[in-house]
């Protein structure tokens, strides 16, 4: 076992030797620009973008046709959000989306509510999970785009994305989803699930950074976007710009390896993910499941560990790669607004911890992680005023009259 | 978050972690911060005469915060009340070479031994009233 130990899979995965293997050939070989229709190596690379975006539909249910490739999910959510409302602004000025979105999605609300807007931000239940009835009760007239994500990068909450289409569909609402947590971990099906537009990136799910795709629905509503980038009208005069073949070979290749791998690669990551909270939580009281324990992505553990602070744990988990809830090792002290969406105080989000788990986990790494998190918890539970006050004096702490606070 | 030798050092070898009885006539205990705030240091001295002869913290906080108190309680040994109270955050930072992020750390360490000075004596005050009241 090598140390650290990697449990960041919600922020990144290392790129599968499979998927490497299938990029290589595109960039010293095959290295043609795909928009080159005149000789071999445009074709050849035109072929590898076509197979690439099959596996691309295929994995979310949707037509070849409907992929748009991108930079990645940013880009995508920024031309999904600015995209609809350009073309459809003169329908109606609402949109509405969720305080627990990535920043992604929040900062290009932020957007539009600049170019004149109306945003309706949801707050999710305590759980961070936001329903289709959440939804319902914000709708107006002249909403005309629902961007909710399918499931959360910090708690791992899936959303009731189902029924938030369906209810999309029925009102005549644009339906846009962040999925870039959820394809390749769970199933997701475009058509059953009623999404206009989903975006998904290549590094999440063991492909390169760098890449990621739209889908736009073509049927049952065709969706128009006005276009973000200018030039020369690539896929389809909605992304301009020269299509990044060997990024777009590896994304397809990842796509087809999660899904025929989806349902034993889902099993495992729910068994170590399961293994980790039970040894976790056999040896220390005081743990806090953030997220929803039914709604939930197979590799995302968050906890939080009463009376220890996020910066001193992370300390103590040295060879563990996880992220804290805490923004407190960038300075700002302000805990992390999902949590804070769903009402977590801000004391147990600063002793939050995300784990991510993910293809190359294994049991002897989750034992490891266990037993680090363990004795540093109690470690530092040993040093924690708080824990003194609460389990050995009997204290609630609400009741203190802090002294002084920073 | 790079975290110099000597917060690394406290961290993973705090001086003086513990608590003393603070119903204690002797004993002086001070407790500042907020969990909401990330930080609560309580910080107590057991004081003979007017020396402190024994110090301990506990501290629920950043890495530089255990190293603050931890560190505090090393210099407040052995030193006399008026001189604990002297006591200023920039040694502090300086000993343990904190990043201005982390200057919070040392006011906070700071604050809890004049806090713990400050409870001893407004004890000690007490027990004079009563002594000279019988």
């Amino acid at each position: 076992m090598q140390l650290p130990i990697y449990m960041d899979y919600q922020a990144t995965t290392p790129v599968d030797p499979r998927v490497l293997e299938a990029m290589l050939p595109f960039f010293t070989q095959a290295y043609g620009n795909a928009a080159s229709r005149n000789h071999a190596f445009g074709w050849k690379a035109e072929e590898a973008v076509d197979a690439a975006r099959e596996a691309c539909a295929s994995i979310i249910g949707a037509s070849s046709k409907e992929i748009v490739f991108t930079s990645g999910s940013t880009e995508a959510i920024n031309l999904a959000m600015k995209g609809v409302a350009e073309m459809y602004g003169h329908k109606g000025k609402h949109v509405i989306t969720s305080l627990a979105e990535h920043k992604a999605v929040l900062d290009t609300a932020k957007h539009l509510e600049k170019q004149g807007f109306e945003v309706t931000y949801l707050k999710p239940d305590k759980n961070g999970r936001t329903t289709a009835a959440d939804v319902a009760a914000a709708l107006r007239e002249d909403t005309i785009l629902v961007s909710i994500m399918w499931a959360n990068n910090e708690v791992g909450t899936v959303n009731d994305v189902r029924g938030i289409g369906e209810l999309c569909h029925e009102k005549g609402v644009l339906f846009f989803t962040d999925a870039t947590q959820a394809v390749g971990k769970i199933p997701v099906d475009v058509a059953a699930d009623h999404v206009d537009l989903l975006c998904f990136s290549g590094h999440k799910i063991y492909g390169p950074k760098g890449v990621g795709a739209l889908y736009v629905r073509r049927r049952n509503p065709r969706v128009r976007l006005v276009a973000q980038m200018d030039g020369g009208g690539h896929e389809r005069g909605m992304r301009s710009g020269t299509l990044n073949v060997p990024g777009i070979a590896g994304l397809g290749e990842a796509c087809r390896l999660a899904q025929a791998e989806l349902e034993t690669e889902a099993a495992r990551a729910i068994a170590l993910r399961e293994r980790l909270q039970q040894k976790i939580e056999a040896e220390l009281d005081f743990v806090h499941l953030n997220g929803d324990a039914e709604h939930r992505l197979p590799g995302c553990l968050n906890l939080s560990f009463n009376f220890v602070e996020g910066e001193s744990l992370l300390m103590g988990v040295k060879d563990l790669a996880v992220s804290s809830g805490s923004a407190c090792t960038s300075a700002s002290l302000e805990p992390s607004h999902v949590l804070r969406s769903m009402d977590v105080g801000d004391d147990l989000a600063h002793s939050s911890i995300r784990f991510g788990l993910g293809r190359f986990t294994t049991e002897e790494e989750v034992d490891f992680a266990a037993r680090q998190v363990i004795d540093t918890v109690k470690r530092l539970r040993e040093m924690s005023p708080l824990y003194e006050m609460v389990v050995e004096e009997g204290i609630d702490l609400s009741t203190v009259n802090w002294q002084g606070g920073h | 978050m790079a975290y110099s030798d000597k917060v690394l050092d406290h961290y993973n070898n705090p001086r003086n972690v513990g608590a003393l009885d603070k119903k204690s006539e002797n004993v002086g205990t001070g407790v500042v911060g907020a969990p909401e705030c990330g930080d609560v240091m309580k910080l107590q001295i057991e004081v003979d005469g007017d020396r402190i002869v024994d110090a301990k913290f506990k501290t629920f906080g950043c890495g530089s915060a255990i190293a603050s108190s931890s560190l505090a309680t090393e210099w407040v040994k052995g030193k006399t009340l008026d001189e604990a109270l002297s006591i200023s955050n920039t040694e502090i930072v300086q000993e343990l070479s904190l990043p201005p992020v982390k200057i919070h750390c040392s006011v906070l360490a700071e604050d809890a031994i004049k806090a713990a000075v400050n409870d001893f004596k407004a004890k000690r005050a007490t027990t004079a009233q009563e002594q000279s009241a019988k």
